[in-house]
């Protein structure tokens, strides 16, 4: 109720804003669907919203399983630790920019690198959060594992994964945005579709209303996913806490 | 089946870097059958004992032979139970291949019946403590550990898991020990009591415990006691005098 409050009235605001300013600078709603309804019938929008969610998702999948192996050997194995560090804190402060830049230069405008630099981007948070989650482990309860000679994979599943699930859905979330934005730069700069690419032609052409609306169909499809997959894997994931009162 | 340990020495090193010993001597044998109960006092070294016996820590001297492929069951100090798994998978987890039967006996026996679909989160310790005690008994242990199981509950409700315990030692042949420092659990349970000394932990004196678990009576636990604290101050004087 109060999101669609909030919605509205974001909407009513655009809509007075537009009908003050400049029509080519903000064009009102109606304008920006007509457009938007026009690239739906013509397929365009589907055909670039597909290749951007297919780059996330690849991306994402990517980076959180290897950012996740990676950050769970570092926070178990001192020396796994001491020889990635300088790595990590390398990755963690080389601008977005550096990585697809050189990506491009380096495996040509392929979508191998598109993907590998969107990948490397998320790469170390992922990393820093697992390690961190891994670090926190309980090790009395490795302890009963041991005990009660519980196979490595039972351990993993039932003792170790509860424990890193707060960390995985933080890294996610955190891991999805940091795509989200990063995913539209590697395609403006390297790509022939999607809406990163899309945005640099209403870019060059000025066309605000095809910028905001495949912007606003974007970040959309940004929030559904928040909601029908982030959310509820963290409600799951920690469903057998007792209700706080 | 037989458990040999000859603990020579065991120190910690403390975060200031100061090392203090912990135990001492600790030789003993166990065979299938004997239910060994350890009585030292708090912070003794108990639980130090029972992690090296296990396997947990293998930074001590001396030497301990476990039977080959014994199947351990332990309950410790705090219940140690999954948070994020039910009653009910809690047990299954530590014993998968327990059938049907004989885990709803195991739960009627420790009136945990109501309570298979609950989270840890949601019981009290005492039942903690009975599902600690559940897991334990239903992977069938060769070896059985007790790390003070009745511990801070009320007498009424130490009583009686006291003797829910005694009836499930007495239905399994298996090597027991159980840590305590109440004198009520060794009299009732063991056919062993080793008196600790105070830290570093030593055996200060090992004594059989004759009459049979389920002929003692109440003046048999009187007697019993009674010769036990003899036997106590006893090696406690001659420990000052040496
Ligand atoms: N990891 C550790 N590092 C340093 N000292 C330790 C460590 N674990 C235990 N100790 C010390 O060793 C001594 C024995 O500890 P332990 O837990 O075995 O005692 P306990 O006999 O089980 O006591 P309680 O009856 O209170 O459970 C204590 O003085 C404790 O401070
Ligand atoms: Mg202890």
């Amino acid at each position: 109720m109060l999101r669609l409050l909030s919605f509205v009235s974001f909407l009513a605001i655009w809509w007075v804003a537009a009908a003050y300013a400049d029509g080519t600078k903000l064009p009102s709603p109606p304008a920006v669907l007509d457009v938007l309804l026009a690239e739906a019938r013509s397929g365009e929008l589907f055909l670039h919203l597909g290749a951007t969610l297919a780059r996330v998702a690849l991306a994402f999948a990517l980076a959180m399983t290897l950012g996740g192996a990676i950050g769970y050997l570092m926070g178990r194995v001192r020396l796994a630790n001491r020889l990635g560090d300088p790595w990590l804190i390398l990755l963690l402060n080389l601008p977005a920019l550096v990585v697809i830049v050189l990506a491009y230069i380096w495996a040509g405008l392929t979508e191998v690198a598109a993907i590998a630099a969107i990948a490397i981007n998320k790469l170390p948070t992922a990393v820093v959060t697992l390690r961190e989650g891994t670090r926190a482990l309980d090790r009395s309860l490795d302890e009963m594992a041991t005990v009660f000679a519980m196979s490595r994979w039972r351990t993993f599943r039932h003792v170790i994964l509860p424990q890193l699930a707060p960390y995985v859905a933080a890294a996610a979330r955190s891991g999805l945005s940091l795509v989200w934005k990063i995913v539209l730069v590697a395609e403006l700069l390297g790509r022939p579709n999607g809406v990163g690419f899309e945005i640099g032609v209403a870019f060059q052409l000025f066309d605000t209303p095809l910028l905001l609306a495949y912007s606003l169909t974007f970040a959309a499809v940004v929030l559904i996913i928040e909601t029908l997959l982030v959310q509820p894997f963290e409600a799951r994931a920690s469903r057998w806490r007792p209700r706080a009162a | 089946m037989q458990l040999d340990v000859d603990i020579t020495g065991k120190t910690f090193q403390n975060a200031a870097g100061e090392r203090h010993e912990v135990l001492t001597g600790l030789k003993f044998s166990l065979q299938s059958g004997q239910v060994a109960v350890f009585f030292g006092p708090s912070g003794c070294g108990k639980s130090t004992m029972l992690r090296i016996l296990l396997g947990l820590d293998h930074d001590f001297q001396g030497h301990v032979t476990r039977p080959a492929k014994a199947r351990a069951g332990m309950v410790f100090q705090e219940p140690r139970l999954l948070p994020w798994r039910s009653v009910e998978e809690n047990v299954r987890l530590a014993a998968p291949d327990i059938d049907e039967t004989k885990l709803s006996a195991l739960f009627k026996l420790l009136e945990l019946d109501a309570h298979r679909s609950h989270y840890p989160g949601e019981l009290s310790l005492g039942l903690a403590r009975r599902v600690a005690l559940a897991r334990a008994f239903a992977v069938e242990p060769d070896i059985l550990v007790l790390d003070e199981p009745l511990a801070s509950l009320d007498d009424a409700l130490a009583n009686r898991l006291r003797e829910e315990i005694a009836m499930l030692v007495s239905s399994r042949t298996m090597i027991t020990l159980l840590v305590t420092h109440n004198l009520d659990d060794a009299v009732r349970l063991a056919d062993r009591v080793f008196l600790l000394s105070a830290r570093p932990a030593r055996i200060l004196a090992d004594l059989p415990v004759r009459t049979p678990r389920h002929a003692r009576g109440d003046a048999e636990i009187a007697a019993i006691k009674a010769s036990i604290l003899r036997r106590a101050s006893i090696a406690v004087a001659d420990r000052s005098v040496s």
